[in-house]
């Protein structure tokens, strides 16, 4: 098929970005959306120009490394899929494809489609683990788990980290982010120790690096890849509440 | 190769193999915890063995520095390992113990292991089960709250624990959290987005590495008392494989040129449920959960010009050839096997798919004995993955797989501390060459990445940093200056040539030339031509490589370029390592060492050593060095599966 690509370039963090318009052909139906990319790429490199940056890596959905708006949507238009195992046969002949960043003051970009999550880490390093030094763990039996908060542990940690809920969200908050981890580790017994707060923590620092508040879109749920729910939130903001009121 | 090769010495205990890590950890120097800030360790790479070892470096108090080339630790190929991770709780009470897990890892490894090193890997396997529950991963449970298991890739006992299909990511993001724990407290600096493009040594010690900071282009200087290498697998050697797309070979290869010993290189692991390749545009192949082969038959038609679809043909009409030939464990026999099966299959012609490279994987029986709704729970994601890749159905139409590069056993030798060769060069998880022998059991390689990261490292660094070698250089010592002349320089090769050609096709063209003839079966004439073929692309790569841009931003194909100017050159590596062992063993096949039936046809007298090869220049042949294997409990029996 052949497709017109409307792409954002951006040679870096302070220059001024814009769109650039490429016609490609030989786009076959069983391409990942990626895929077609280094088509563009081979392309462009051979004749004289240089390659668009775009973030990849496992190709295979659960690294978090890739990214794209595309046609408005981040991670493409089908649900549940990010952008590597969105594959071309969702698009049509002559289509026109708008591709762009995710685009977040938290998320700055660092070069054509490349944008900066390091913000995501930083949320994290605010208290996004349990503190269970090397050796000293129990034996694994020792802490029972039952199997629906086990369950619902495992909901929230299949967040994969890529940052498209802020990408999808109009005020580029971190919500469903912060929430997955938070009710992560809220679900389970190991956690409760530091269950407020870590939440505490981990709302002020998504504050602190500049993601926006959440006005219940639910478009972070919409575009989430891993399709975590709302109720991740949810469950937050109790904890949040709680904690606040009940913490020394 | 001759009788003269010099022998290598791996440093591991004697004395009853359940006591040995124990005695050695006894034997071992302590460092006074008050002193331990004063050692810097490098760890590069934050898979499951890096991250995991600089967290617990960092809880015991050396000043850590952690290098990744993603741009965040949570992104490392680990992550991607779905089926689980073994160990020896033996909670089913169904007759495992760490005796038996150590068994089958020897023997799975087609007797080319280390005996002491499996051992202990199969004794701290446990531990890692406790260290990750207590962190908050989210196992898999019973209505109890225990822990669940699951039998594995043909494992007689159920010894695998697992997180849904996400074990991989579960466990890196365990680890993930306690590096950042540490990265918050101070104890590890981390660096992202920085590739290592050279080790630095001074007098033959490992005294730091020069990184590529990925978004500035600049050349870093990074000293350390002790580098730790966690940079997993070299499998994209092939161009095609199920790794990650930045999973490379560059930083092992480099501190072979450096003088450590890469051994193994040959022994690689191919996976045999893949999604089959669709065209020239593929850029990685994706696997399949193995556990698939648990209730999904593998078939082909009888007769290779059947072309009807799967559905017309008759069930008398079908092979279901893993059944045929091997009876006892059907469709469960191990991975190399099992791929060696498929090959054979379509190099007869009875290929399926518009390729003819792959084989039905059918689960009509399998919907019609359960019901879909129960097959849809055990691999209902699997199943929808590869309708989104493939645009089939296979609840309606069987679906095909084809064997793909899934892992490497090889890798750079270590001794029992997984020291290299380089004095204070420590090498982990898949870069390193030593528990796995010829063939990875499933569910082991996130095992291993973890036991070295969380428990091995952190308790034998000290072998170097108590020895009286450390030097305590800054990289204000002229050997950094060298190495970061020698890496700038190298960068304004690859953009200068401006050829006809790109880094992709290029890779291609050395992948195909890996797969053909050091691929799943090999030749010692398929492999002679391969390295001149490998040699004569090289050449062309430093002729007609085309990469765009500067050095000094962010350039992937700069970066790319640079990967695979190393995969070049050890391609020729693994040539000669696969030529050099005259037998079959594991992943290793030799046609020409086969029995009557086709199996691989070991030869113990010959061949019972790691083949260790020391780098002499990169026109020179390799020096040969080997490390004798001693198998003083698991005596070595041919592996069958009939």
């Amino acid at each position: 098929m052949k497709l017109t690509l409307n792409i954002w370039r951006q040679a870096g963090p302070e220059s001024e970005g814009q769109f650039e318009t490429h016609a490609l052909d030989g786009v076959s139906e069983d391409m990942s959306f990626l895929e077609m990319l280094d088509l563009l790429n081979q392309k462009l490199v051979m004749s004289g120009r240089e390659a668009v940056a775009f973030d990849h890596d496992c190709r295979e959905g659960i690294c978090g490394m890739c990214s794209l708006v595309i046609n408005g949507e981040a991670h493409g238009p089908v649900k549940g899929t990010t952008t590597c195992q969105l594959h071309m046969r969702s698009f049509s002949d002559g289509d026109q494809i708008v591709i762009e960043p995710f685009r977040a003051a938290a998320f700055p970009i660092i070069r054509d489609l490349v944008v900066d999550r390091s913000s995501f880490d930083s949320i994290i390093m605010a208290g996004g683990f349990i503190s269970a030094r090397t050796g000293s763990a129990p034996d694994g039996n020792a802490i029972l788990v039952p199997k629906t908060d086990s369950d619902k542990a495992m909901d929230a940690a299949a967040c994969i980290g890529c940052g498209g809920c802020v990408a999808a969200c109009p005020n580029a908050a971190a919500m469903l982010f912060t929430a997955a981890k938070v009710t992560h580790l809220a679900s389970l017994p190991q956690g409760q120790p530091e269950r407020q707060s870590r939440v505490l923590s981990m709302v002020k620092e998504m504050d602190e690096q500049g993601f926006g508040n959440c006005t219940n879109e639910r478009e972070c749920e919409a575009a989430c890849p891993k399709e975590i729910s709302v109720a991740t939130i949810a469950q937050m903001n109790r904890d949040y509440l709680k904690a606040a009121i009940f913490t020394d | 190769m001759s009788a003269s090769s010099p022998i290598l010495e791996s440093n591991s205990p004697t004395g009853p193999i359940a006591d040995r890590w124990a005695n050695h950890r006894f034997d071992l120097k302590l460092i006074n915890p008050a002193n331990r800030r004063k050692f810097s360790v490098l760890v590069v790479g934050t898979g499951l063995a890096g991250a995991a070892a600089a967290a617990t470096l960092a809880e015991q108090g050396y000043s850590v520095k952690s290098l990744c080339i993603q741009d965040s630790p949570r992104r490392a190929h680990s992550i991607a390992a779905q089926g689980g991770i073994n160990a020896a709780k033996n909670y089913p009470n169904d007759g495992d113990s760490i005796y038996r897990l150590f068994y089958d890892t020897v023997k799975g490894g087609d007797f080319r292991a280390r005996e002491s090193n499996v051992y202990r890997l199969a004794e701290i396997s446990n531990q890692i089960i406790d260290q990750c529950a207590a962190q908050g991963v989210p196992f898999a449970r019973e209505y109890g709250g225990l822990l669940a298991n699951r039998s594995f890739g043909g494992a007689q006992v159920s010894r695998t624990f697992y997180a849904r299909g996400q074990t991989g990511q579960q466990l890196l993001l365990g680890a993930y959290s306690a590096l950042m724990r540490q990265v918050a407290s101070g104890g590890v600096e981390l660096l992202t987005r920085r590739e290592m493009v050279d080790l630095v040594t001074v007098d033959g010690v490992a005294a730091g590495v020069i990184a590529r900071n990925l978004v500035t282009g600049e050349f870093e200087r990074h000293s350390a008392d002790a580098v730790l290498l966690c940079t997993g697998g070299y499998g994209n050697v092939f161009y095609l494989s199920t790794n990650a797309q930045a999973s490379n070979v560059a930083a092992a290869w480099k501190c072979h040129k450096k003088g450590a010993f890469f051994a193994n290189p040959c022994f690689t692991q191919i996976h045999p449920t893949c999604i089959p390749v669709s065209g020239k545009h593929q850029s990685k192949l994706t696997l399949m959960s193995e556990s698939l082969r648990n209730d999904g038959r593998v078939w082909v038609p009888k007769d290779n010009t059947d072309r009807r679809t799967p559905s017309e043909i008759p069930e008398d009409a079908r092979d279901y050839y893993l059944e045929r030939r091997y009876p006892s464990f059907g469709n469960l026999v191990p991975r190399d096997v099992a791929s060696r099966a498929a090959k054979a299959e379509c190099d007869k012609g009875r290929g399926v798919g518009d390729s003819n490279l792959s084989v039905y994987l059918d689960f009509g029986d399998a919907i019609r004995r359960d019901g879909a709704p129960l097959i849809a729970e055990k691999y209902g994601n699997l199943f929808q993955m590869y309708e989104m890749i493939t645009g089939e159905n296979p609840y309606k139409t069987p679906m095909r797989i084809y064997p793909a590069v899934h892992y490497t056993m090889g890798g750079l030798w270590v001794d029992y501390n997984l020291q290299s060769s380089v004095p204070g060069l420590f090498v982990l998880g898949e870069a390193n060459f030593s528990d796995h022998g010829a063939n990875r059991l499933g569910a082991s390689a996130l095992m291993q990445g973890l036991s070295d990261g969380y428990f091995v490292a952190p308790a034998t660094i000290t072998a170097h940093l108590a020895s009286g070698k450390v030097q305590r250089l800054n990289t204000d010592h002229p050997a950094f200056a060298e190495a970061e002349a020698e890496a700038t320089a190298r960068s304004s090769k690859l953009l200068g040539v401006q050829g006809g050609r790109t880094v992709e096709s290029l890779h291609q063209e050395l992948g195909q030339i890996m797969w053909d003839n050091v691929g799943m079966a090999r030749t010692a004439e398929g492999l002679k031509g391969a390295i001149s073929s490998i040699r004569s692309l090289r050449e062309e790569f430093w002729n007609e490589v085309r990469v765009p841009g500067e050095a000094s931003h962010l350039n992937p194909s700069l970066e790319r370029a640079g990967r695979v100017a190393d995969f070049m050159e050890f391609g020729e590596l693994m040539a000669v390592d696969a030529l050099a062992r005259e037998e079959s063993c594991g992943g290793h096949f030799r046609e020409e060492h086969q029995s009557a039936d086709g199996e691989a046809a070991r030869d113990d007298e010959n061949f019972s050593h790691a083949a260790a090869w020391e780098h002499k220049g990169i026109e020179q042949p390799k020096e040969l060095h080997k490390e004798k294997l001693t198998f003083d409990y698991v005596q070595p029996s041919t592996r069958s599966y009939k």
